[in-house]
């Protein structure tokens, strides 16, 4: 694959082109927060999390979905950025219920590292306290929309990896929901095969498993590289 | 059908009408219908029947003639005398015309709208130019008036390259409101490579008030079509998709009605006009989605997909409609192709500014004298589309501001209204062209409560991919809400202005980069007008209920309010 040279943070760095721009400062150490971005799955945009500053160019990128390009300059934590980055956080803060110290992903959820990690630790925005559901009616795992923050890894993992397309989204703007199958109980879902794929990639408190309690949930997405290099080079690790 | 066909049809229709002594066109488009043209046309119809005229009056449904607010309106045509249009005619008004008019000669005085005034004379009809004259459902109507002549002509003497090049020399942008030059657009989905390609209408309009792709599309379906198929020559496509709004059955009706009737006379489909060039076009209705009207939203939508925007690039010349490259045009830029091929480039960039060509429909509304749909020429001043078109503002009343653009527009002042309406004048006081919307507000008008509008629109439209559209505009929302009801403290216009700011830079499509553009500009011209609402709690259009009072506790910063209505008392030290 061709090499290509861009300038990250004024320095010369060089990277193959067809990758993206996320995938590259992530080689290069560079911090990039993210939400909605997992590794293995498709990348969507929707966060807004990884925006970096391209010079010649007014718009913000999100560095998951932009491609590396020869003599890009390219900044990530610009004044500006992390402005915009702490912005974003009490955004979804104040959308849905986060409540940490009650929540059973308390100490290892990655919203709650976002924040703290980007200096987040107040909310100026007023709390839209919505009056959500949760769906505890599948018998391994628990579905509570009030932790949700719409990334929709559990849509694509379910689309893309396990291939049930179990999930998906429906109601738009603030009104969205995850929904599984034509938005019925998780536990009436036919197409479910309890993989709990969706719950291991899913960043926050809203897919745990059943019966933990708070800050007990912990969760792995080392399986997604493993089921990823098994199919893809069919060396299957089980060591 | 081949093109001697086709001038033997144009020839046919033109004599049959000729035959007529008379010839009553009464509006049938959405706004005439719904103030009752259809009860009119019955009218005249009887009316014909009683007098035993049927055979040398034709009373002909057509497209919208203009002056909307006016209607119904119906259009007298006898052969060497000029048009007479008459306004707001009810079935008593319709059996007088055919009484006096038709029988007699004698114009009934009282509805007739005098043929120079300036909503008629100072526009300049290149796309509607059949709006009003023809019948939608009547092919042979448009084929009398030069319809499909553009493509014959470009099918027989033109290559796609020449198309192209013709287009990109007339200087015609998109009309969709980005204004991208649509013969480089056409051009790049030209050179793209792949087996199959696609070329996609959007009639997906949505901005509230704004009804110009409605109107063209319930009023000359075929040159649409015929736009399309033009378009599906010069980049090698031989499908194409008109995404119409759900919210517009007639204009979905008419449409498929247009092409099934195309497609028998071999105009559109295989072997169109006898050449070896194929185009099928179908009609896809959209949900009831803003977003949609968004290039990547629209084409999920149109394959069946969760109408969401994705990121660009890839553009869709390069990969759109399953991968494939696509064309996306407005439905009122097709409707400037076939004049242009016919016409020539030279005579539509002689057309309007030096920067933005040709003409440009509005659909005004507001608080004007007259509100319709208006076709003027690029570089026409605010002034005299307000003053002299819509002729001015009711009951004396000042002029305040002018919305263009829709939700994502802005509002200009006084001040600037001999500004001329052309694509950089108006992005350059922070407002944007947009598709053609124009509300023109008086002094009653409060525009705090009008960005409070735009962003509610904006916030249920929202699609709720990205976070700072989907949560950003909830919270302006609020913050819009607490300047208007008096709740509101310097704080919270400060917090709203760094929400536009950070919707605006980091939102992923056009909607929400765009949702913060009415906040915006409103609090560039009328800033006072939202510091009279804090500080005084008053709101100087005298628009707003200022009904809550905030509350502010001291050394702890947070507020407390009281009920709606309640007056509560701020908190004393």
């Amino acid at each position: 694959m061709p090499v290509v040279t861009l300038t990250v943070n004024d320095e010369l760095v060089s990277g193959q082109s067809g990758q993206s721009l996320l995938s590259l400062l992530k080689e290069l150490g560079i911090e990039m927060p993210t939400l909605c971005h997992l590794e293995g799955l498709s990348d969507r945009g929707g966060c807004r999390l990884c925006m970096v500053e391209l010079q010649g160019s007014k718009r913000l990128f999100a560095a998951c979905v932009t491609p590396v390009q020869e003599g890009m300059v390219v900044y990530t934590h610009t004044e500006r950025l992390n402005n915009y980055r702490r912005m974003i956080l009490e955004l979804l803060f104040a959308e849905r219920n986060h409540v940490c110290a009650v929540c059973v992903q308390n100490g290892h959820c990655e919203l709650q590292t976002q924040a703290a990690k980007n200096g987040m630790d107040s909310v100026r925005y007023d709390y839209l306290v919505p009056d959500l559901p949760m769906d505890a009616s599948h018998e391994r795992y628990v579905l509570d929309h009030n932790r949700c923050i719409l990334c929709t890894r559990c849509v694509r993992v379910c689309d893309e990896i396990e291939g049930a397309h179990v999930w998906d989204l429906m109601g738009r703007g603030v009104n969205s929901r995850v929904i599984a199958g034509l938005n019925q109980p998780w536990g009436d879902s036919d197409s479910c095969t309890k993989c709990g794929k969706c719950v291991q990639v899913c960043p926050t408190g809203a897919l745990t498993l059943r019966g933990s309690t708070v800050a007990e949930m912990e969760k792995q997405h080392d399986f997604l590289k493993w089921i990823l290099t098994g199919r893809e080079k069919k060396q299957w690790d089980y060591s | 059908m081949n093109r001697v066909e086709l001038q033997n049809m144009a020839q046919a229709e033109t004599e049959r009408q000729n035959a007529f002594r008379c010839r009553l066109l009464c509006c049938a488009s959405t706004p005439c219908l719904s103030s009752g043209s259809t009860a009119v046309s019955e009218a005249m119809k009887q009316a014909l029947t009683d007098g035993n005229l049927d055979a040398e009056v034709e009373v002909v449904a057509t497209g919208c003639m203009g002056p909307c607010s006016r209607g119904p309106l119906v259009t007298v045509k006898m052969p060497g005398q000029e048009d007479v249009v008459y306004e707001k005619v009810t079935p008593e008004v319709a059996k007088e015309i055919v009484a006096k008019h038709v029988t007699q000669s004698k114009p009934v005085s009282e509805n007739v709208l005098p043929a120079d005034m300036p909503f008629f004379v100072k526009q300049k009809k290149v796309v509607l130019a059949n709006s009003g004259q023809i019948d939608p459902e009547r092919l042979e109507d448009y084929v009398a008036r030069g319809g499909y002549a553009a493509l014959a002509h470009a099918l027989r003497e033109m290559t796609p390259e020449e198309v192209c090049a013709t287009l990109t020399k007339s200087g015609l942008r998109g009309r969709g409101g980005a204004g991208y030059p649509t013969g480089i657009k056409w051009d790049l989905v030209r050179k793209s490579e792949g087996d199959k390609k696609y070329v996609v209408a959007n009639g997906d309009e949505g901005d509230p008030g704004a009804y110009m792709d409605r109107t063209m599309m319930e009023s000359d379906p075929h040159r649409l079509l015929e736009g399309m198929a033009i378009a599906g020559y010069a980049v090698g496509a031989d499908q194409g998709y008109l995404y119409v709004r759900g919210e517009y059955p007639i204009a979905a009706q008419r449409l498929q009605r247009a092409i099934r009737a195309a497609e028998r006379r071999g105009l559109l489909g295989s072997r169109v006009l006898e050449s070896n060039f194929n185009f099928r076009i179908d009609v896809r209705i959209g949900a009831g989605a803003f977003v949609c009207g968004e290039e990547t939203a629209l084409m999920a939508s149109i394959m069946g997909r969760r109408g969401q925007p994705v990121p660009r690039p890839p553009y869709p010349s390069e990969r759109g409609l399953w991968g494939k490259p696509t064309l996306i045009n407005n439905v009122e830029t097709y409707g400037s192709i076939a004049p242009i091929i016919l016409n020539g480039p030279e005579w539509f960039s002689g057309i309007g500014t030096e920067k933005s060509k040709g003409t440009k429909i509005f659909a005004l509304a507001g608080n004007i004298d007259t509100t319709g749909l208006i076709e003027v020429p690029m570089g026409i001043t605010l002034r005299e589309i307000v003053y002299d078109i819509a002729n001015g503002i009711p009951d004396g009343y000042a002029f305040k501001a002018a919305q263009t653009g829709g939700p994502s527009g802005g509002c200009i002042p006084s001040q600037f209204l001999d500004t001329p309406v052309d694509y950089e004048s108006l992005g350059a006081l922070g407002s944007i062209m947009g598709s053609g919307g124009l509300v023109v507000m008086d002094e009653r008008s409060c525009m705090a409560d009008v960005a409070k509008y735009f962003i509610e629109f904006c916030m249920d439209e929202s699609c709720g991919k990205c976070v700072p559209c989907r949560v950003g505009t909830v919270q302006m929302h609020r913050l819009l809400e607490r300047i208007t009801d008096g709740s509101a403290t310097f704080e919270d216009l400060e917090t709203l202005e760094e929400l536009c700011v950070l919707v605006r830079d980091t939102s992923l499509c056009g909607l929400g980069q765009n949702a913060p553009n009415p906040v915006i500009s409103t609090l560039r011209y009328f800033r006072e007008e939202y510091e009279a609402h804090i500080k005084e709690r008053r709101c100087p259009a005298g628009a707003c209920e200022m009904n809550r009072i905030p509350v502010q506790e001291l050394n702890t910063n947070s507020r407390v309010y009281s009920q709606n209505g309640a007056q509560a008392e701020p908190a004393q030290a």
